[in-house]
């Protein structure tokens, strides 16, 4: 069998059809047409099923009214009697309708085809030209062909419209420079709340960490002191938008780890304090909190899309999309033992953004203590 | 088989018997005097729909929007956009006297202590799942069957918006409880947008009104999900059913129908009840869902913490594909003249899927420009009709299937026990690879399907009865398939490769866009190369006679046992016995 037939390659072959069309075939009668058995059954049904959809209305309100919420709420699947009562039954009225209508469709309404005329999508060629004729009137009225100078100052002044869209958007919200500005610690993409001698403390508790508590191994979720403001460590109270924010930049992760298994980065000698080393906890990728450690190897995952990092090794991306280091926060102790950092991040941390400055490790300088 | 139609009933009778005008009739002449209704309606009451499973699936993303609306309603009513900082104090005991969001608490109340609230929750977190996906299978139906070919391109390019737009959708409305799964998408969402070259930190800071994550985020998304994309859905979605309406349904090929006309069953009664049915079917299996099936347990999460997040953290589904675009990218960043670019964020998250989008818009112009086809169509054709066709959009699933699969990369890690190191080196050359396969599969089973249905056509279908030969040869018998089953396999255009008309005037200039035509007909011809077109006349008769012949051959066999209509399923068998007499 050849595929090089007629009609193949454009050739001007009138397209003969093989087979003619044999026309609609012939209506075949449902049993519910010829049979009034069946017919009467089929109401029926229908009927039967409107009536269960009302019964299942009524046990709807019955559960609003007798099934609790609030406490029991996990008494059935996971899921409180109230939700999975309501479901069922609203579910079932709804389906009981539908399914009703659907076999009173299929059943007992007309199955004969019927057949209706297309008409091409476009206009007939009377229409066209009408149109274009009061198209063109209409323009002849205006004059807009004759005179250039209202049409082109009309068109530019509506043009210009879009500046005051555009300008109105302006107060939506700070310039990172303007933020950088801000009166809450650590505003802007450069800097965090850590300052020099800062206490690093546990998340959620905010107990200050002493650098002889933690065991080789040992990883903690830190965050700055200034997180948890108390009476005795004076710094202010952060609230609602201010706490998230120093949250989302200050976070860090405090590891130990055997001391000759760190390499130390350029100028970063002294930022360890007997094997514990510290690293923002936020991604370089897109922001995500770091957290998966693994001891034997020092490398810590990325949840959200699988970047390593090194932390014995100035924090370097060994897989993963990141294309950055995790930013190093320089730790010392202080005189009660306690860790504390150096001073902030030497680097922006989270995100890459377009007017990052990016420094490698070595030109960072070194921690101003 | 002869039935007494003189007992009909009532049911199928379609002519209307005129009544004298009551009450209801009053009602019509005060609204048509106002209104001129029955000029608007008399010719779409009666508006004749094609029938077909395949439909049907343009109906479910249709009622699923209806269903959100419903819900979405019903949650406004309860649910704060507020992030200012409050104390839990309901019902929900793990969570009392936790600081969080108003958004998060107003979120867990509606859960814990409004009756009839988590389902409600529930049934549209599961609507929006169902809209989306239905819009993705209706929109591979209408493209696996050529529904988007002229005059229908741009219901395709409304359709695709809405696609986008329910996607984004989807993000707003997931992000609002601000629950610590759908804060780190937001977080996400700001390393995406600080990703943009020059304009980055603005549009985050724009965004947030300052610094991430701020206090304006989640009001402004609320706007965007009950406001602004709604609105744009509901009117597009206004659009695209009255292009449906005015271009009249696709039909597939039969006997009896034609490009010319639409064979099925009238809007009303049949179409307003079964429509009508089918919406209640679909709210009704929301409502199970949301009553029997748990889904994004955000008091399980908690509130949002910048610093805390869950392992395996995934967006939802249809989110999934970038995600898996952003894993498995390299890790290229560069740095110059004091400025960062990072390409392996903006690359696969802004430019991939905005790229992707692009082609999902262009697919039927470029079809329509390769195969040179500006002919209106309105009979569907089969997948393996258009194999180049077919084979395009199967090897774009598959890219998306894949990158959707690098987007789970972890789970597949632990649930198969592999390094996700190795399925991320995998998947690299996996989504480039993998769709070019799965092009030449498909393509190349389009087209045996093809000659199987030429083999059909000519030889008849095979009975699976073999016949063995005085000579002791064996060979299978195949019997012709009816009349109307082969014209509906004959139902098609012949393909028509473009040749460009004028490609060099009388002094062999090439004329304008020459070297553009000539592009275009190399691309046709590959577009269409190696497809089988249905036979001539001739052909046809040829095959017809030779089949005769064999029949001729057989003759005897027949009226006897074992002739082979016993067996082939197409042919009654009652009071046929195996064996005759």
């Amino acid at each position: 069998m050849s595929n090089e037939l007629p009609g193949h390659g454009g050739s001007n072959l009138p397209a003969e059809e093989p087979i003619p069309n044999p026309g609609l075939p012939e209506h075949t009668w449902r049993p519910t047409d010829i049979d009034e058995a069946a017919e009467k059954r089929a109401e029926r049904q229908i009927a039967a099923m409107y009536l269960l959809s009302m019964v299942c209305v009524v046990l709807f309100v019955i559960t609003y009214f007798v099934a609790d919420v609030g406490d029991n709420w996990n008494t059935i699947l996971g899921l409180g009697a109230s939700t999975v009562g309501l479901g069922v039954f609203l579910g079932l009225a709804l389906l009981l309708i539908g399914a009703g209508t659907i076999q009173w469709a299929r059943k007992l309404m007309s199955d004969v085809e019927m057949v209706e005329m297309r008409h091409p999508a476009r206009s007939s060629d009377e229409d066209r030209e009408a149109t274009l004729a009061a198209l063109s009137a209409g323009g002849e009225d205006s004059g807009i062909a004759r005179r250039p100078l209202v049409r082109n100052t009309l068109l530019a002044s509506l043009g210009l419209l879009g500046a005051p869209a555009v300008v109105l958007l302006r107060d939506l919200g700070p310039t990172p420079s303007q933020a950088a500005e801000a009166d809450y610690p650590g505003a802007g993409l450069e800097k965090t709340v850590w300052t020099p001698g800062m206490r690093v403390v546990r998340d959620v508790v905010g107990t200050p960490i002493k650098a002889s508590d933690l065991e080789i191994g040992d990883l903690v979720n830190a965050e700055p002191e200034a997180i948890f403001p108390t009476e005795e460590n004076g710094y202010p109270e952060l609230h609602g938008a201010e706490l998230l924010i120093a949250k989302s930049k200050a976070a860090v992760i405090v590891v130990r780890m055997e001391p000759e298994s760190i390499i130390p980065g350029e100028n970063r000698d002294n930022w360890s304090v007997d094997g514990i080393v510290c690293y923002s906890k936020i991604c370089t990728h897109v922001g995500c909190p770091i957290s998966l450690y693994e001891r034997t190897t020092h490398h810590v995952l990325c949840p959200c899309h699988q970047s390593t990092f090194d932390l014995a090794d100035s924090g370097r991306v060994v897989f993963g999309p990141a294309g950055r280091h995790l930013p190093q926060l320089p730790l010392a102790v202080d005189e009660e033992g306690y860790l504390v950092a150096q001073s902030d991040f030497t680097e922006p941390v989270g995100p890459t953004y377009w007017e990052r400055d990016h420094k490698d490790i070595g030109d960072q300088g070194e921690a101003d203590l | 088989m002869s039935i007494d139609t003189s007992k009909v009933a009532t049911s199928n009778s379609s002519a209307a018997t005129a009544k004298k005008p009551g009450k209801a009739g009053a009602v019509a002449n005060w609204a048509d005097e106002r209104l001129g209704l029955g000029t608007a309606m008399k010719k779409n009451l009666r508006k004749v729909f094609p029938d077909h499973w395949s439909f049907m699936l343009g109906e479910i993303a249709l009622w699923s929007f209806v269903v959100l609306l419903l819900t979405g309603v019903f949650l406004t009513l309860w649910y704060h956009p507020s992030m200012a900082e409050v104390v839990y104090e309901g019902s929900y005991d793990p969570l009392r006297g936790v600081l969080m969001s108003d958004a998060m608490a107003s979120t867990v109340h509606i859960s814990f202590d409004v009756r009839g609230g988590l389902l409600m929750r529930q049934m549209h977190h599961w609507a929006a799942m169902i809209f989306i996906a239905s819009m993705m299978v209706h929109l591979l139906r209408v493209y696996f069957t050529g529904a988007y070919r002229k005059p229908r391109e741009l219901n395709w390019v409304i359709g695709s918006l809405l696609l986008l737009l329910g996607t984004l959708e989807g993000f707003t409305g997931y992000s609002l409880p601000d629950d610590l799964l759908s804060g780190t998408g937001v977080r996400a969402a700001d390393g995406f947008m600080k990703s943009m070259p020059v304009v980055g930190s603005y549009m985050s800071f724009f965004l947030f009104g300052g610094e991430f994550p701020g206090e304006q985020i989640i009001p402004r998304l609320y706007t965007v999900h009950v406001l602004l994309i709604p609105g744009i859905l509901l009117a597009l979605i206004g659009a695209h059913m009255l292009l449906l309406v005015y271009h009249k349904h696709t039909q597939w090929p039969g006997p009896g129908r034609t490009e010319e006309n639409v064979v099925g069953f009238p809007m009303l009664p049949v179409y307003a009840a079964k429509a009508g049915g089918f919406f209640f079917i679909v709210f009704g299996v929301t409502a199970l869902m949301g009553g029997l099936l748990g889904i994004n347990p955000i008091w399980k999460y908690g509130p949002y913490d910048p610093t805390k997040v869950t392992a395996g953290s995934q967006p939802d589904w249809y989110m999934g594909w970038p995600d898996g675009a952003l894993r498995i990218m390299p890790g290229w960043e560069f740095h110059f003249f004091g400025y960062s670019f990072a390409l392996n964020v903006f690359l696969p998250i802004i430019v991939l899927p905005g790229l992707m989008f692009t082609i999902l818009l262009l697919l039927p112009f470029l079809e329509s420009w390769i195969t040179g086809d500006k002919r209106e169509h309105h009979l569907l054709e089969r997948p393996r009709n258009a194999p180049t066709r077919t084979a395009l959009m199967v090897s774009l699933m598959t890219f998306y299937g894949l990158m959707w699969a690098a987007g789970g990369n972890d789970l597949i890690a632990i649930k198969l026990n592999l390094s996700i190191n190795q399925i991320t080196y995998f998947m690299r050359v996996a989504v480039f690879v993998g769709p070019a396969i799965a092009f030449w599969i498909t393509r190349r089973w389009c087209i045996s399907l093809q000659r199987h249905d030429q083999e059909k056509l000519l030889h008849g279908y095979e009975t699976g009865v073999i016949l063995r030969s005085p000579e002791g040869g064996y060979t299978e018998r195949h019997l012709p398939i009816s009349e109307s089953a082969a014209y509906t396999l004959t139902a098609r255009d012949r393909d028509e490769v473009y040749s460009p008309d004028a490609e060099t005037d009388a002094s062999g200039v090439d004329a304008p866009g020459g070297r553009l035509n000539g592009l275009r007909a190399k691309l046709s011809e590959l577009w269409f190369a190696d497809n089988v077109q249905k036979p001539t006349a001739e052909e046809l008769e040829e095959a017809r006679h030779h089949a005769e012949h064999e029949h001729e051959l057989t003759a005897s066999l027949d009226g006897h046992a074992a002739d082979g209509h016993q067996f082939d399923g197409h042919h009654a068998v009652e009071g046929e016995t195996l064996r005759g007499s």
